[in-house]
């Protein structure tokens, strides 16, 4: 055997440069978008332009330097991505703010960011090693649950906001206890599958052209189903409820190869959705806000909010009105759920697009660490984390646009809200992680010992 | 400030926002193209010299699942010895009821890739036959462990 020198075989790079040209890039642009606002709304630079850049940037190079520190292999590109949609979040926040319009905060969301970046660290440092999630599947599945059913069981006083009662409610303090559950969930499903996917793709026999399941292969996909349902109706959430159902679906096809788990699963999703909105008022009037949302009778009521951000969006055309030039806080509650609509009137189907393409790109980052991990369970932990919050995008985006039923979910990492952020960018510190374990080099031998060979760890 | 000036700022952060679209995806073309080290060697021949054992036109640069339940997973290959089994320790991690916990190694001699089974219990196949010893793999030459197919290539 030759000696083992540092050989120029064909390996991952690292790529730390290019992820820090990346992320100081991301911030310039986001300073650029402030000074843009503050020029639009006020014809000068915003005084505050360079705390809130600098603040944005200082928390950056923290979370870099973390992990660098950490995960450096890690994909270069997951922290710059993150880092701008936050960022234009943040500015879209503040140019609601300045409007003026009530509920706006930008330092808040400046604020939840830094914790966000805590949280993103802590994650880092504290999970060495991704596996040991599957160590934890069922606890995860019992905590993902329970999160998810406080609010239900809670009385509405605590739990209640705007009709949603998806919330704990600590006096001045509120959290959104899903966000975390979700989180929970994808890891529950990931370990869950990993160990029944066999008997999931192989029982079960065909029929024309789709392999059907067994009756009792049903089970865990009838009680997500079921779990599923009951948030819809008991929680008055629409949106969890899809995101949830879905991305079990995703993963079970993932896991599976089978079409069959798939069509079984719109099929059933469909059904229930039908159902309920035939057995429950407040159901039936999502439905009807979506299909008459411009009908005389529902535009001054349940269908208002959707029409501002269609007119909005109509308004901003190909281009934009420029930030800090059109009127996003005619739309009700722009800050949070309809802040793509809010964006879209002032950069633009040109500026949508890019953010589309961004949100796209991270989660690609994500499914191409799913194809290069190197165990079962990272696959299917990668996998539907990507594709849950590819899900999640596509769920507001489509509610806002009117492709589907509007669902109050949030913009991942745009739209005001602390639960949201701090339980997204712990869902980046796992793919980081992940990333990390995918695209480190397997360990190098340390010395010429002809056949026989250390393994080393 | 005027309308002009506006428009400008406008059009120019737009630009900027799609300016890092494409920046970000420049990053990553080498996972879309495949990685750069294969043409740059023969623009430039005469400045590397290579130590005869490796790294010649020929020779394996991956290995790839093309089967069972981690299809797709790539291994670029280095000096490196490659072990495949169920123990986590093993470079290619397989959740395989019919697989041994260290099933099999690849290894490179000479400049090429040998396959060797570790004593499993059900067995090593390249192609149709078992590796009952050390067997050289040519390039895209399936190996069959349990339920999963990998197998070597440029």
């Amino acid at each position: 055997m030759s000696a083992v020198d540092g050989a120029p075989v064909p390996m991952t790079a690292k790529r730390r440069g290019a992820q820090l040209a990346m992320l100081a890039f991301a911030v310039l642009i986001v300073m650029g978008a402030y000074a843009s606002v503050g020029l639009g709304l006020k014809d000068e630079i915003p005084s505050g332009m360079l705390t809130y850049g600098l603040g944005l940037g200082a928390l950056m190079l923290a979370a870099y330097l973390v992990l660098a520190k950490f995960a450096p292999w890690a994909d270069p590109l997951l922290l710059p991505l993150v880092t701008l949609v936050n960022g234009i979040g943040i500015v879209m926040i503040y140019r609601l703010e300045q409007a003026p319009m009530p509920g706006a905060n930008a330092t808040t969301q400046l604020m939840w960011t830094a914790l966000g970046v805590v949280m993103f660290s802590a994650t880092l440092i504290v999970l060495k090693d991704q596996r040991a999630l599957q160590r934890l599947t069922y606890t995860a599945g019992f905590a993902g649950v329970i999160l998810l059913a406080i609010p239900a069981v809670l009385p509405s006083s605590l739990s209640e906001v705007q009709g949603a009662k998806i919330w704990i409610r600590l006096g001045e303090f509120s959290i959104q206890p899903g966000e975390f559950a979700k989180l929970a969930l994808v890891v529950f499903f990931a370990g869950y599958l990993v160990a029944k996917r066999d008997v999931l793709a192989l029982a079960g026999r065909r029929l024309l052209f789709i392999d059907l399941p067994r009756a009792r292969d049903l089970g865990p996909v009838l009680i997500t189903w079921g779990f599923a349902i009951a948030t819809l109706i008991l929680e008055k959430d629409l949106g969890t409820s899809l995101l949830l159902f879905g991305t079990f679906i995703a993963m079970l096809y993932i896991a599976t190869q089978r079409t069959s788990w798939v069509l079984i699963g719109i099929l059933l999703f469909a059904g229930g959705a039908v159902l309920a909105g035939m057995a429950f008022s407040h159901v039936e009037a999502r439905f009807d806000a979506w299909l008459h949302a411009d009908s005389p009778e529902l535009y001054e009521t349940a269908g208002f909010q959707l029409m501002q951000g269609l007119f909005a969006m109509g308004s901003g055309g190909i281009l934009g009105t420029g930030l800090g030039q059109g009127h996003p806080n005619l739309i009700p509650l722009a800050f949070s759920d309809f802040i793509f609509p809010a964006t879209g009137e002032e950069l633009g189907l040109t500026g949508l697009m890019a953010l589309l393409l961004v949100y796209a790109l991270i989660v690609q980052r994500g499914l191409r660490t799913a194809i290069a991990a190197r165990d079962p369970f990272s696959k299917l932990l990668a996998g539907g984390l990507s594709f849950i919050l590819a899900w999640q995008v596509f769920i507001i985006v489509g509610g806002v646009t009117r492709l589907i039923p509007l669902t109050g979910l949030v913009t991942p990492f745009m739209s005001a809200g602390g639960s949201a952020l701090l339980a997204n960018w712990m869902l980046i510190a796992v793919l980081v992680r992940m990333s990390d374990a995918a695209r480190r080099p397997p360990p190098q031998a340390i010395q010429d010992e002809g056949l026989t060979q250390v393994m080393q760890r | 400030m005027s309308e002009l000036t506006l428009l400008l700022i406008r059009l120019a952060f737009l630009a900027a926002l799609w300016f890092f679209v494409i920046a970000a995806v420049g990053v990553i073309r080498t996972d879309l193209f495949g990685p750069r080290t294969a043409p740059a060697p023969a623009r430039k021949p005469a400045k590397v010299v290579k130590p005869p054992s490796r790294a010649k036109k020929g020779d394996p640069r991956q290995l790839i699942v093309t089967g069972g339940p981690l299809q797709g997973t790539i291994i670029n290959l280095t000096e490196t010895p490659i072990t495949i089994g169920r123990a986590n320790d093993a470079t290619l991690v397989l959740s395989d009821d019919y697989a041994s916990s260290r099933h099999a190694r690849l290894f490179p001699q000479d400049g090429q890739w040998i396959v060797e089974d570790l004593g499993s219990t059900n067995g090593t196949f390249l192609e149709r036959s078992k590796v009952t010893r050390p067997t050289p793999v040519p390039l895209g030459v399936p190996i069959r462990i349990g339920k999963t197919v990998i197998e070597l290539r440029k």
